[in-house]
């Protein structure tokens, strides 16, 4: 265990301040690359009239989401309704705190470290608040008290429960190597040896498959099933409210990603040259790219499963996997 | 049953197409030429003497399946002379917000008066501006669309047909 040097707490108020904003302007242009990649994989130019390649369409989305008007339905109930979608983003953001993405740096005598909360806890946290984050899209489908709504937060939660215990399962392996839960730690130990991905590579697929899920992303976006559901727990927002919650999914997107990076992929060290310690996050960035890109690659490439294929597949093959994964893992971190 | 290396195929054919040129006609900017036999716009004709070719004979709106089609005929005058026959429209107006485009009117017309032109940008702002008059349907038409050279489209009369 490496000690934790203390930080002054502006420094972590500044430094909150820039991730927050670059995880939010990583969001707004993710769902622009997200919408060009898409539409090149189906032979189309994707938005390419705001500005030059569209690259002002994220700003022009956010004016439109902004100045539309804060519609509720006379029956929701009001002030859960309102709180949903505050609830899922701020614990969106939140969770990418403890996401480590340089060794620390000293500017100007003042130590500044590379994340805004090494806690020792790190793991368990992102883990509480994504669970947190889920009552934020169960309880905003409630209190809609329309149909679709409250038949896609069911399907929602049905959903994030199931695939949440194959995902805490599938990095159980990386915690027994790394023997901590801190993700600096965990970056470090990888450095040392050699990236989880290599003996951890069915944690790593598992993980990747969960993950999917738990962010409701295609082949598993039954929640939000357009087809069937109108949209899912969101169908009864607009407006801002709803902006809110399509950022909210889309930052658990590049948490997720960011942590599949970070347990698995050596976090913010190169590949084989790790450069100067500012150079870490152009690292930890470049990966993270690669990352966000097969999200949406498998998003163009697979259809939806259907239900019964989705619960089958989470409980009857993900899960056992995963276990078998953790288990092994410890037997032989025990035995060798 | 999961397959997959099918499933790895898959991921390859949509990388592949991310190095083909995309096929979309970028509307507003590159304009596609219809084909000469477009139904568009209606127009109506006049004779070259300046005599309008409609002799408001009602047959157009009898044929309308949409029922679109207004005419008010009048008798024609000595001193007032509009069209070549015994009568001549007096209103004659389409109502382009219910018009289907089938160009029943274009076959019930006796004297090939009505024809359906080519333009198909023909939205307003106002439902009320739809309602074309006889005056907007016998000017020339602002060109917006190009028009595909019809010797490219005309299928050549067969020779069975061609001696009678």
């Amino acid at each position: 265990m490496t000690p934790v040097p203390s930080v002054d707490w502006w420094v972590s108020v500044i430094e909150s301040l820039v991730v927050i904003n670059l995880v939010l302007a990583t969001f707004a242009y993710l769902t622009l690359a997200e919408r060009k990649v898409m539409a090149r994989m189906q032979l189309r130019y994707g938005p390419n009239r705001a500005g030059p390649y569209g690259l002002l369409q994220p700003i022009a989305d956010l004016l439109k989401l902004l100045f539309k008007e804060s519609f509720n339905p006379a029956a929701a109930i009001d002030w859960l309704y309102i709180l949903a979608p505050f609830l899922a983003a701020f614990t969106a953001l939140a969770t990418f705190s403890v996401i480590p993405f340089g060794p620390g740096w000293v500017i100007g005598g003042v130590y500044v470290p590379g994340q805004v909360a090494n806690v020792s806890i790190g793991l368990i946290l992102i883990f509480a608040l994504g669970s947190i984050g889920i009552y934020g899209f169960i309880v905003g489908g409630w209190a809609s008290d329309s149909k679709y709504a409250l038949l896609g937060s069911m399907r929602t939660c049905a959903q994030l429960v199931s695939y949440e215990v194959s995902l805490a399962l599938s990095v159980l392996g990386v915690v027994i190597m790394a023997e901590s839960l801190r993700l600096s730690d965990i970056v470090a130990a990888q450095a040392d040896t050699v990236w989880y991905a290599v003996p951890q590579f069915v944690g790593l697929v598992v993980f990747l498959l969960a993950g999917t899920a738990e962010t409701a992303r295609a082949p598993f976006d039954l929640p939000e099933a357009e087809q069937e559901l109108v949209a899912g727990y969101h169908t009864e927002y607009g407006g801002m409210r709803f902006g809110l919650f399509t950022m909210s999914e889309y930052i658990n997107l590049i948490t997720l990603s960011a942590l599949c990076i970070t347990l698995f992929l050596g976090g913010w060290h190169g590949i084989v040259w790790d450069g100067p310690s500012w150079v870490a996050p152009l690292w930890f960035i470049g990966k993270l790219v690669v990352i966000l890109y097969v999200f949406i690659w498998m998003r163009t490439t697979l259809p939806r499963l259907r239900y019964d294929q989705l619960m089958r597949f989470g409980w009857k093959v993900l899960l056992p996997v995963a276990t078998l994964n953790a288990v092994v893992t410890a037997l032989l971190v025990v035995w060798l | 049953m999961p397959q997959p290396i099918d499933t790895f195929k898959g991921f390859a054919v949509t990388f592949r197409q991310i190095f083909r040129k995309p096929i979309t006609q970028q509307y507003p900017d590159y304009k596609r030429a219809v084909y000469p036999r477009f139904r568009g716009r209606h127009r109506l004709h006049t004779h070259e003497n300046g005599l309008e070719k409609c002799v408001g004979c009602s047959l157009c709106a009898a044929a309308c399946p949409a029922d679109c089609i207004r005419v008010v005929a009048a008798e024609n005058t000595p001193e007032h002379r509009v069209s070549a026959g015994e009568r001549y429209a007096r209103i004659y107006e389409i109502n382009m917000s219910r018009c289907i485009f089938c160009g029943y009117c274009e076959l019930a017309c006796p004297f090939d008066a009505i024809t359906l032109g080519n333009e198909f940008e023909i939205s307003e702002y106002s439902r009320d501006d739809l309602v074309y008059t006889k005056d907007m349907l016998l000017a020339e038409p602002i060109k917006r669309v190009p028009v595909a050279d019809s010797a490219l489209f005309d299928t050549p009369i067969p020779a069975y047909k061609r001696d009678s």
